[in-house]
């Protein structure tokens, strides 16, 4: 727009805003829910400098503001994926065939706490937690059992695990082989996101280092032998659920992703050779044009980075791919049938952000493992957003508001500082080690909550039209103790039945690997092959690297 | 030297939930509290002994894994075996109604918050409940 | 109802509750320690000071295992600042320590500074004390890491580590405040983190210009790192070999007699200062008085020397 016409905008605006201030405004607050300040209305003045080719660019290319695919939802919806977990992996097994006989091609994973933490379930920090919130993994026995019958070479898994995701992929790479596909054709994801546990989700075992090390050793593995495995799944999702702002899931999310890029050229890889296998995690607050904005600026921001700033040569390694799940903190316990409503904005949002995937939290999430009801109704939501409501037919369909891109530059801006911050600090682990993102996620926590307190926000049903004779009777999912017995003696009967000497001699070669500097994954997998349990893996790499502790932050 | 409340905050379990821990942590510190923070992924064990040589009057216990009809009883029993059976148990997180009756009814938990509960009524709560001598 | 008994026999909870009397500075504290005073001045105290952030938690939860390792019972107070706001304190310090807590031998209490002048280090001798006579052979202060409080650890720590880590800037800041004078041995902690070698440099270059030492100590610079455990054997047998020395060349106990002499003194004066004090506002109208100096009927410097000489006069004689 031509600096005359600017001129003419803002004379304009001026008198507007003599009328504009006459009017008396609600005596709320208009902040984001992040707590961003935004103006009452947005014109050309605060995009002046908008170049619609540099900053948009069009979807599918360079720096892909737009998209990342050519014809986005009109060559192909986003995934649906529903997240979910059952307590043994027979249970997991019958479920996963009965979703394949129904179409569905991607199964997604979900560990209990014991697997997730590398505890056996036999471990006693593992009581009364075995199978609860997913399922329960031992040994290789046990990734068998989840995939029988299920041809690895035929379908794409997902699974959710970080700080033993080598050993969790390891199982499934050696259960491929007891099936006879190699591991070339395996493909799936794993979350293998170390350095957002230490932020946020803090389900962490080893230190960052020797956690990183593990990490670069899954890249450099998988470039050679499982090519089409998407090696990290880098997560915002629960850095957000921890009470960050939605810059900060923007800047440290992405800051987490420079720093595997830097550790894998670190390491000597090509950045082309695992890059494309990056992919992004994203949380749905409830924040409406925030959150588009927040997906814009992300995919703007790993473009330029990775083209610019590392070298990148590969267009696929500029692309930044992401899952979304709906936020589950912005759910409420107090009529929990409102969650649908906030669930079906939030994915809306998510879709309008361009998202590659997406997971609709069920309204009683919040209370425990959701009915059969919920979730349905969670995925009709999406539905109806595809099939119903006509946003999947245009592409990027906010582009050119003034209000969407000045937010979306807005954030770029805000997370560009957040890099400076993190890099004058050393980078991303002295950060951690710092507490830093801790200290900036706890206050920025801590405000929300002070704020909601005071009703300077309004949570419908929470502090404001409250029903007041309102019962908690949702029900609570159980889980049979009998599971955990039996999945007790399980692996209790394992470890008498396999060849104990082999399993010592495996552990043992691990031990000198991680004392070492070699790639550790071959003699993960020799280990998993003998039948080690994960818990016996972790320990011997426990007693190499010790244990991380957090620190206090408030 | 004046009297203060001290309050042990507690998250059992080996999930990593602890946002409403520290929040809940911070606002009693605010509220001229001592708050001591155990950390995440504590025994029941480990929760009364802390509550023990730290001498509180208050174990607060954040649990969002849907194991809270084992773990009130069990700090509980173990605080009563140290003699130590004086110190309130309270506790917040995602807990049905018909859990809270249980616990309360049986003396597993002084008071209970769920969800949505403002921190002021928490730290009301413990100012008007607990005896200061 | 609280036994002394109890406490020597090492009832935990009889331990705890001594402590929040103390702590509280309720009555009954001074005849309580009077009892606990004859099991007490056993115990190796240990103190770890040094700026947030350089470790002290981490480098107190290895000395824990250090000493559990040589079979010694390990008391461990860990002092947290206190928000001169609201007055309430959050103390984290024990999360980096919670792995003792099934330890029945390793008791660990969090203490908030509770801004008192004095009162914090008043009260933590007195804690000493009593996990002294509670049977713990070694006890471990973990100070908050800021302010003057910080040096008065050398006045009840037998051996004091000032830990420090590697990165540039904040050893400058730590010699200004003059913590660096109350060392027995320096601690670089944190060595994984970066180059120790300038550290370390520097601190030697201090000591080579100090005019003499603490107790004929020149204290020793260390390398540690919590994470690779690299130097933390060694820094468990040299504040060992600390005490060893400074109680073989007798410099130890001569510490510990000026440290008694300087207690009662001090005991003398808080005692007197509060009798005097009473006595003060029993004979004066206190508001009157204000109102006297407000009005500039008054001085203040009139006032008190005519109040010592009336006390001075009752105590030794109007001919003094």
């Amino acid at each position: 727009m031509s600096g005359n016409k600017i001129d003419e905008i803002k004379a304009t605006r001026e008198k507007w805003l003599t009328q504009r201030s006459k009017r008396k405004d609600r005596d709320i607050n208009f902040d984001t829910v992040s707590g961003m300040p935004v103006q009452d209305i947005y014109t050309p003045e605060d995009i002046k400098g908008f170049d619609y080719l540099q900053d948009l660019g069009f979807p599918g290319e360079y720096p892909f503001t737009r998209g990342v695919q050519h014809n986005m939802y009109r060559g192909r919806l986003w995934t649906m994926r529903q997240f979910a977990g059952f307590a043994t992996a027979e249970e997991s097994n019958q479920r996963y065939k009965y979703l394949l006989e129904k179409g569905q091609t991607g199964l997604s994973v979900a560990f209990d706490m014991p697997t997730i933490m590398g505890y056996d379930s036999d471990h006693p920090r593992s009581l009364g937690e075995v199978g609860r919130v997913g399922v329960a993994i031992d040994s290789l026995a046990d990734m068998e059992t989840l995939f029988d019958g299920i041809p690895l070479d035929q379908v794409s898994t997902s699974m959710t695990t970080n700080a033993p995701a080598s050993i969790l992929w390891c199982m499934y790479i050696a259960t491929g082989e007891k099936q006879g596909v190699p591991s070339e054709k395996l493909t799936g994801t794993i979350q293998n996101d170390i350095l957002k546990e230490y932020i946020a989700q803090k389900s962490w075992i080893f230190p960052p280092e020797p956690s990183m090390r593990l990490i670069t050793n899954i890249f450099e593995y998988a470039a050679r032998h499982v090519p089409k495995w998407n090696t990290v799944s880098i997560s915002g999702y629960h850095i957000r659920e921890a009470g960050s702002t939605a810059v900060q899931e923007l800047a440290f999310t992405l800051a987490d992703g420079f720093a595997y890029v830097e550790a894998g050229i670190a390491a000597g890889l090509d950045v082309d050779d695992f890059a494309p296998r990056l992919s992004f995690f994203f949380n749905s607050h409830i924040d409406f044009f925030e959150e588009i904005a927040k997906y814009r600026a992300a995919r703007r921001i790993w473009a330029r980075r990775m083209k610019e700033k590392y070298g990148a040569k590969n267009p696929k390694s500029w692309l930044l791919r992401f899952h979304t799940q709906t936020a589950g903190c912005s759910l409420t316990a107090q009529q929990p049938e409102n969650n649908i409503i906030r669930t079906a904005y939030e994915a809306l949002a998510a879709v309008l952000g361009g998202t590659q995937s997406l997971h609709t939290n069920s309204m009683d999430e919040v209370l425990a493992l959701p009915t059969e009801k919920s979730v349905q109704i969670a995925l009709r939501t999406q539905q109806i957003i595809a099939y119903e409501t006509g946003v999947a037919n245009v592409i990027d369909p906010l582009a050119g508001s003034y209000f969407v891109e000045a937010l979306t530059n807005k954030m770029e801006e805000e997370a560009e500082k957040y890099f400076a911050e993190i890099e004058r600090r050393g980078g991303v682990l002295a950060a951690i080690d710092q507490n830093f993102f801790q200290q900036e996620i706890a206050d920025a926590a801590y405000q929300y909550q002070r704020a909601i307190d005071k009703k300077q926000r309004i949570q419908v049903g929470v502090n404001e039209f409250i029903n007041p004779d309102e019962q908690m009777d949702i029900e609570i999912l159980t889980i049979d103790p009998a599971i955990e017995r039996k999945q007790v003696e399980k692996v209790q009967k394992l470890r008498r039945d396999r060849d104990n000497i082999r399993v010592q001699e495996t552990l043992e070669a691990l031990r000198k690997a991680a004392e070492g500097t070699e790639n550790m994954i071959p003699y993960i997998l020799e280990c998993v092959r003998a039948y080690a349990t994960e818990g016996e893996i972790v320990q011997t790499m426990r007693e190499v690297f010790g244990e991380y502790k957090e620190k206090p932050t408030f | 030297m004046a009297r203060k409340i001290r309050v042990l905050v507690a998250k059992p379990g080996l999930d990593g939930h602890d946002r409403g821990a520290r929040v809940i942590a911070r606002a009693l510190r605010d509220a001229g509290m001592e708050v001591v923070y155990t950390g995440l992924h504590q025994t029941p064990e480990q929760i009364v002994e802390a509550a023990i040589q730290e001498d509180v009057d208050v174990v607060g216990l954040s649990i969002l894994s849907g194991a809270h009809m084992t773990l009130f009883p069990r700090v509980c029993e173990l605080l009563k075996e140290n003699d130590a059976g004086d110190i309130v148990v309270i506790g917040g997180g995602t807990i049905p109604e018909a859990d809270v009756k249980t616990l309360k009814e049986g003396g597993w938990a002084a008071q209970l918050f769920t969800p949505g509960t403002t921190i002021e009524t928490i730290v009301d709560w413990i100012n008007a409940n607990v005896k200061v001598n | 109802m609280l036994e002394v008994s109890k406490l020597i026999q090492g009832d935990k909870r009889t331990a705890a509750k001594i402590i929040t009397l103390i702590e509280n500075d309720e009555p009954g504290k001074h005849e309580l320690l009077s009892q606990i005073y004859p099991y007490t001045g056993r115990a190796h105290v240990i103190g770890v000071t040094g700026a947030p952030g350089a470790g002290k938690s981490s480098l107190t939860d290895e000395l824990i295992k250090q000493a559990r390792k040589n079979n010694l019972k390990v008391g461990v107070i860990a002092v947290d600042p206190t928000s001169p706001i609201s007055g309430g304190a959050l103390l984290g310090d024990r999360i980096r320590m919670q792995e003792h807590a099934l330890d029945k031998n390793v008791f660990i209490r969090s203490m908030g500074t509770r801004g008192c002048l004095g009162g914090l280090a008043r009260a933590t001798k007195d804690v000493i004390k009593v996990l002294d006579a509670y049977g713990c052979q070694v006890v471990l202060i973990e100070t908050v890491g800021v302010g003057q409080s910080e040096l008065d650890i050398m006045h009840y720590a037998d051996t004091t580590l000032v830990v420090l880590t590697p990165e540039a800037g904040d050893h400058i800041q730590t010699i200004k405040a003059g913590i660096m004078e109350i060392a027995d041995i320096f601690v670089v902690n944190k060595a994984d983190l970066g180059n120790t070698k300038k550290m370390i440099t520097d601190i030697e270059q201090m000591l080579d210009m100090s005019p003499r030492f603490k107790n004929g100590w020149r204290p020793p610079v260390l390398i540690t790192s919590t994470l690779t455990q690299e130097g933390i054997a060694e820094l468990w047998s040299t504040i060992g070999h600390h005490l060893a020395s400074t109680s073989a060349s007798g410099e130890h106990q001569e510490v510990v007699r000026k440290r008694l002499a300087m207690e009662v003194m001090e005991m003398v004066e808080e005692n007197l200062r509060n009798a005097l004090w009473n006595y003060f506002t029993v004979k004066n109208n206190l508001t009157e008085l204000i109102d006297q100096l407000a009005d500039r009927h008054t001085d203040p410097y009139s006032e008190a020397q005519k109040f010592v000489r009336e006390i001075s006069d009752k105590i030794f004689g109007k001919e003094h």
